[in-house]
């Protein structure tokens, strides 16, 4: 695990200081640096193969960072995690996927987290179902649920709505601003640059293994000149002037 | 591990095609291949024409008689007779495949080996036509054939033996023969030697008469000596050579009981391989690997659990199997502990193998083909027997069948079953150090699983 807990006073959900991956020859994040306010809904774009997965995964505790380290305020519980494919298991039910992972997390009580994730989901109805049958948007939604199964103070969403079809789209984000409004921070990577502008308060822009932009969308907007029609032209002039 | 065994469990009682598909094929494989070398060979079919004449297959020779006819039933034990009228329908027979072989008697054999009794000359053949078609038929039959007329062969010189040492014991001591239905004493040397012996006694003692009877006495206790020492001699020609049989340390397990054990651990090999590489990689597959191994559970730990699935499973199945089998073939059912340890440890020792599979193949039809892959080889490399093979080969299969578990396996399971064997300790320990080494592989080879 790359996280750990800063001694001291530590205000940010998340600090992580001058993360660096490589994949063999290939450099895969570069003296990444950021910190995450609590509450705070902050989105991580960039082009295909920006380090987008990689900087979450390090984040989460998947992958351990070659240099550099992830922290979080004393006493924190656990980041949530999504990973970008839906990682459950289909031949089990949707209350059994909840179970399990609700064991294994060592829950307190672990039936009543399931239930608790079962109605913030909306599933409750289709619990005995095996999330093999389920659409790929109910899919997303369990998915997502295990990942708040511990009631985790930050949540890291690798691309929670690729693969979704425009209503499911809709409907997974009003559960996730949900979430963000009742506190829980939200960190999400996303390639879809009007939603990041959408949802995100903060944006993280990321290209060839570098942070080159940390600030909110109107902010990226400013940087790359007044000249574009909307955010995704601005972004896409923004990474073009930085040889992108 | 126990919410992930419990979850596995769930998921393999979700799947009744795959679970009855592992479970149903290695059963059916093995049993097979239990039988195949349990079973003793079947009779080749071979066309049989006799053109000797009804009542006339009798061969005498002193006071004794061969029939031609029991020496055929004596080939009949090794063959399965199709009895034809001629020698073109026997030949036809061979050449429609209906039959492997024909086997033709001329009808001169009786006066051939009748000669050959009572003269020294002549030579009794019979006729054999091979189907040229299948070599191993061929061969089948051939050897079949072959092995029981030697056998015959040998019974009717033996029973000329024992009739020409019974008629020089006659001649020697003298006794009696049957001769147009009366029984006509046999003087015999011994006898004549002594009557001679008294009448020379009872002769004056100028008589021109006694040289001639001292002659005639040297001769007979010449013949006396001479034929006293031919009687043993020729009757040990019937029986030249004798066998004596002696098993050196090694396998004493019986052939069925043996085989019963490569069927087992056959099917135990399979299931564990397969279902410890697919539920490995079905990890992977399902995307949850990253989320179980970020502090949920250690790769070691998830390791571990699906090396104890398989091999319970496995063990499970393989030990009805067995007990299902001594139905039909004698296991010691009082050495039964050790049936549950030798399962247990192959089991593991294949389970280990088998998540190192699942490490590296990663998807979950790559490990279940990858495993199949592999499951054969190793199987054969230890089941070729050691003479087969040239000596440097040997060695090269005796290493590979070293660092895989089936042969450990098969000797722990074997030596269990049989009690007839020492103990299964050091296959155990074998076994034990393969898992734990193959264990370590497959955590070398889970570096890869997340990454890739």
């Amino acid at each position: 695990m790359s996280t750990t807990t800063a001694p001291g006073e530590q205000t940010a959900a998340v600090v992580a200081r001058s993360l660096t991956k490589r994949f063999g020859r290939r450099v895969a994040l570069a003296g990444t640096s950021f910190e995450v306010r609590p509450g705070e809904l902050v989105a991580v774009i960039g082009p295909n193969g920006a380090g987008k997965t990689t900087l979450l995964s390090i984040v989460a505790g998947v992958l351990a960072p070659d240099e550099g380290e992830v922290s979080q305020p004393p006493g924190s519980r656990p980041f949530g995690w999504v990973p970008q494919q839906v990682a459950l298991y289909s031949k089990l039910s949707v209350a059994e996927n909840l179970r399990l992972f609700a064991r294994l997390e060592r829950v307190a009580d672990p039936e009543a987290a399931v239930k608790r994730m079962l109605a913030e989901t909306g599933l409750e109805d289709r619990s005995d179902e095996e999330v093999g049958h389920l659409s790929g948007g109910n899919r997303q939604r369990v998915n997502i649920g295990i990942g708040l199964l511990a009631e985790p103070s930050v949540l890291l969403l690798d691309e929670p709505s690729a693969a979704l079809d425009p209503r499911q789209r809709e409907r997974l984000w009003e559960f996730i601003s949900r979430l963000a409004a009742r506190g829980t921070t939200v960190m999400f990577s996303t390639h879809d640059v009007a939603e990041a502008e959408r949802y995100g308060e903060r944006v993280l822009v990321l290209a060839d293994a570098e942070l080159l932009f940390d600030g909110t969308p109107v902010e990226l907007e400013r940087t790359a000149g007044g000249g574009t029609r909307d955010f995704e032209s601005a972004f896409v002039s923004f990474l073009r002037e930085r040889g992108h | 591990m126990r919410w992930l065994l419990v979850k596995d469990l769930q998921i393999l009682r979700r799947s009744p095609l795959l679970v009855g598909l592992l479970v149903v094929y290695p059963v059916a494989i093995a049993l097979m291949i239990g039988f195949a070398l349990s079973s003793p060979p079947g009779k080749p079919k071979v066309a049989f024409y006799s053109q000797v004449a009804p009542g006339k297959g009798r061969v005498s020779f002193g006071s004794q008689q061969i029939n031609i006819s029991k020496v055929a039933n004596e080939l009949f034990q090794s063959i399965q007779p199709v009895r034809v009228r001629s020698r073109a329908e026997a030949i036809a027979k061979v050449r429609d495949g209906q039959a492997s072989a024909a086997l033709i008697v001329p009808g001169d054999i009786v006066n051939q080996i009748q000669s050959l009794i009572t003269q020294g000359v002549g030579s009794p053949t019979v006729e054999l036509i091979l189907n040229s078609r299948n070599p191993l038929e061929r061969q089948f039959a051939q050897q079949a054939i072959s092995l029981r007329l030697n056998q015959v062969e040998q019974a009717v010189s033996k029973q000329v033996l024992r009739v020409a040492v019974s008629d020089l014991h006659q001649v020697l001591n003298g006794g009696s023969v049957q001769l147009l239905g009366q029984t006509v004493p046999l003087l015999g040397l011994r006898n004549s030697r002594t009557i001679i012996e008294g009448t020379i006694s009872s002769l004056p003692p100028s008589s021109s008469l006694r040289v001639a009877l001292r002659q005639v006495v040297a001769f007979a206790d010449l013949a006396i000596e001479g034929l006293g020492f031919a009687s043993p001699v020729l009757s040990s020609i019937g029986t030249p050579l004798t066998v004596q049989q002696t098993q050196l340390a090694g396998q004493t397990t019986p052939t069925a009981t043996y085989a019963v054990a490569i069927a087992v651990i056959v099917s135990l090999m399979f299931v564990t391989l397969l279902l410890a590489a697919g539920m490995l990689a079905l990890e992977r597959s399902e995307n949850a690997y990253s989320r179980l191994v970020r502090g949920l559970v250690s790769a070691e730990g998830l390791l571990s659990e699906k090396i104890v699935l398989a091999a319970g499973c496995a063990a499970a199945v393989t030990l009805v199997m067995a007990a299902a089998v001594s139905a039909f073939v004698h296991l010691d059912w009082g050495r039964f502990e050790l049936w549950v340890l030798a399962l247990a440890f192959g089991g593991l020792a294949f389970g280990a193998l088998g998540v190192a599979i699942g490490g590296v193949a990663r998807e979950v039809s790559a490990a279940s083909l990858m495993a199949f892959l592999v499951s054969l080889p190793i199987a054969f490399v230890a089941l070729i027997p050691a003479d087969a093979v040239s000596s440097g080969l040997k060695t090269f299969l005796d290493v590979v069948a070293f660092v895989f578990p089936f042969k450990a396996a098969l000797e722990a399971a074997s030596n269990a079953f049989s009690g007839t064997s020492p103990g299964i300790g050091l296959p155990l320990l074998h076994l034990a150090v393969l898992a734990v080494v193959f264990g370590l592989l497959a955590r070398l080879a889970l570096r890869r699983f997340a990454s890739a």
